[in-house]
């Protein structure tokens, strides 16, 4: 107990004195969490959506596999990826193994079905409720696509949400991608499991804590934002 | 939109026109015209397939027989409905109208004007800001059938419009109805209610259990109808 009561008043002492290296796996666990999530959302969303609205053979099997990636390990996400940039891997020219860019790449890949696999079933139910009036007023599929995401937004809001946690919460495949090299791709998670593993248990902990109040924070604002938005909008 | 130099698209011939859903037989081969110029509802007890007859002939579900329109083929722009739930867009009520201009090809200025002048038409000039899905009821239906208008259709299919409508907005959405047919919209619609098809039909589609029991004009329908079917339906006797 005293050690838990310790890490808070760590993780306070910590983001009051805004040491640069702390500062710095912050910024970091932000930056590539936000890049992963935005990019999950441009190739998720509409992914999701298309499926929700179109129909074509394998429309069902489609379905299914988006379903199942949502419990994509993600190692095997971080082994693949390696394989792929490490150097004899076929993206190996890249040279961003270890760099900020692997671990969004890694994070994308496991935000991509979550997204997709909700979003997927956020359009299904609107296009159940939109589709006689819109094909009544002559709408073509890619614009109901368009539409059934924008008249959702509050809904898919949300799944973007669950998919920059999933990227916060990242661990396994940053630490295979990323390899967790101070100063340069050392998140939140990474930096829990070294402290953890070095016996410093206040300061994982302490780190912990601030991970989970930056992960409230942004679910309290989507919240406010999203009942301001319902109560504006209906 | 419908132009002056094509052809009308009515009148408009169903034949033999048969609704499956489901495996189950919902409309058997209905056969009618509908003539440019007249307001038509369609009448019948509950679970006849008034709301199906509007679907099918509005494209919204395949039929077997055809439908025939005297401009040949089928166009879509001519033809608007207004559901019995309305769904509206999440965006104001003027955005919902601009949204149904822009799918249909109507353009900047134009199309902002042609909203506008469609809530005013309706008198919801006063709503245009507001978003649309938190309207009351009888106003999202009003706003569905000003949306509809908006498209100039030439034939405008309404589904029920006033059920589950107040006193007050029924009498406003049936206003707007008459200045539907009045600008020369050809309106067909159904209803359950007696006394609505009584003040807006020139002619009475009746059907029962998916059959037409009989095509009349309204007066001679309410005053001495042909079948039994309409004269217990006219009594009560049908639900």
């Amino acid at each position: 107990m005293a050690e838990i009561l310790a890490s808070f008043g760590l993780a306070l002492r910590l983001m009051a004195a805004g040491d640069p290296e702390f500062v710095r796996i912050v910024t970091l666990s932000l930056e590539v969490s936000l890049a992963s999530a935005a990019l999950a959302c441009a190739i998720g969303l509409p992914l999701g959506a298309v499926v929700a609205v179109a129909s074509f053979p394998g429309r069902h099997a489609a379905i299914v596999l988006m379903n199942a990636l949502l419990g994509l390990p993600s190692v095997v996400v971080g082994l693949v990826v390696y394989l792929l940039l490490s150097r004899a891997g076929p993206l190996g020219d890249l040279g961003i193994l270890f760099t900020p860019p692997a671990i969004v790449i890694a994070q994308t890949l496991l935000v991509v079905p979550m997204v997709a696999a909700l979003s997927r079933q956020t359009v299904q139910d609107a296009w159940h409720e939109y589709r006689e009036q819109l094909t009544s007023l002559n709408v073509r599929p890619r614009r109901a696509v368009a539409t059934l995401l924008w008249d959702a937004r509050l809904s898919l809001f949300t799944v973007a949400l669950a998919g920059l946690g999933r990227a916060f919460s990242e661990v396994g495949a940053v630490m295979i991608v990323g390899g967790n090299v101070d100063g340069v791709t050392r998140v939140m998670t990474t930096a829990i499991a070294l402290k953890t593993a070095e016996g410093e248990l206040p300061l994982a902990l302490a780190l912990g804590l601030v991970l989970l109040a930056m992960v409230l924070a942004l679910n309290a604002g989507a919240y406010l934002l999203r009942e301001w938005s319902a109560r504006r909008h209906g | 939109m419908a132009s002056a130099t094509r052809r009308d698209v009515l009148p408009l011939e169903a034949r033999g026109l048969s609704v499956r859903l489901g495996g189950r037989e919902i409309l058997h081969s209905l056969s009618f015209r509908l003539d440019a110029g007249k307001r038509t509802v369609i009448l019948g007890p509950n679970g006849a397939g008034k709301t199906t007859l509007l679907r099918a002939l509005h494209g919204l579900i395949p039929c077997a027989g055809s439908i025939t329109w005297n401009a040949g083929s089928r166009d879509r722009h001519s033809e608007a409905m207004v559901f019995q739930q309305p769904v509206m867009l999440r965006r104001s009520a003027l955005a919902n109208v601009e949204y149904a201009l822009a799918v249909n090809g109507v353009r900047g200025e134009e199309r902002h004007r042609r909203a506008r002048e469609a809530l005013e038409r309706a008198g919801l000039a006063d709503l245009a800001a507001r978003p649309a899905r938190v309207l009351s009821g009888g106003e999202r239906q009003r706003l569905a059938l000003a949306r509809a208008w908006a498209l100039r259709p030439r034939i405008l299919y309404l589904d029920e419009p006033t059920a589950s409508l107040d006193p007050a907005a029924a009498a406003a959405v049936e206003a707007d109805i008459g200045r539907v047919h009045a600008a020369g919209t050809r309106v067909v619609m159904t209803t359950h209610r007696l006394g609505l098809a009584r003040r807006v039909a020139d002619e009475i589609l009746f059907i029962d259990d998916g059959k037409l029991v009989e095509q009349t004009p309204a007066d001679r329908f309410f005053e001495a109808p042909r079948s039994d079917e309409a004269r217990r339906f006219l009594n009560g006797e049908l639900p």
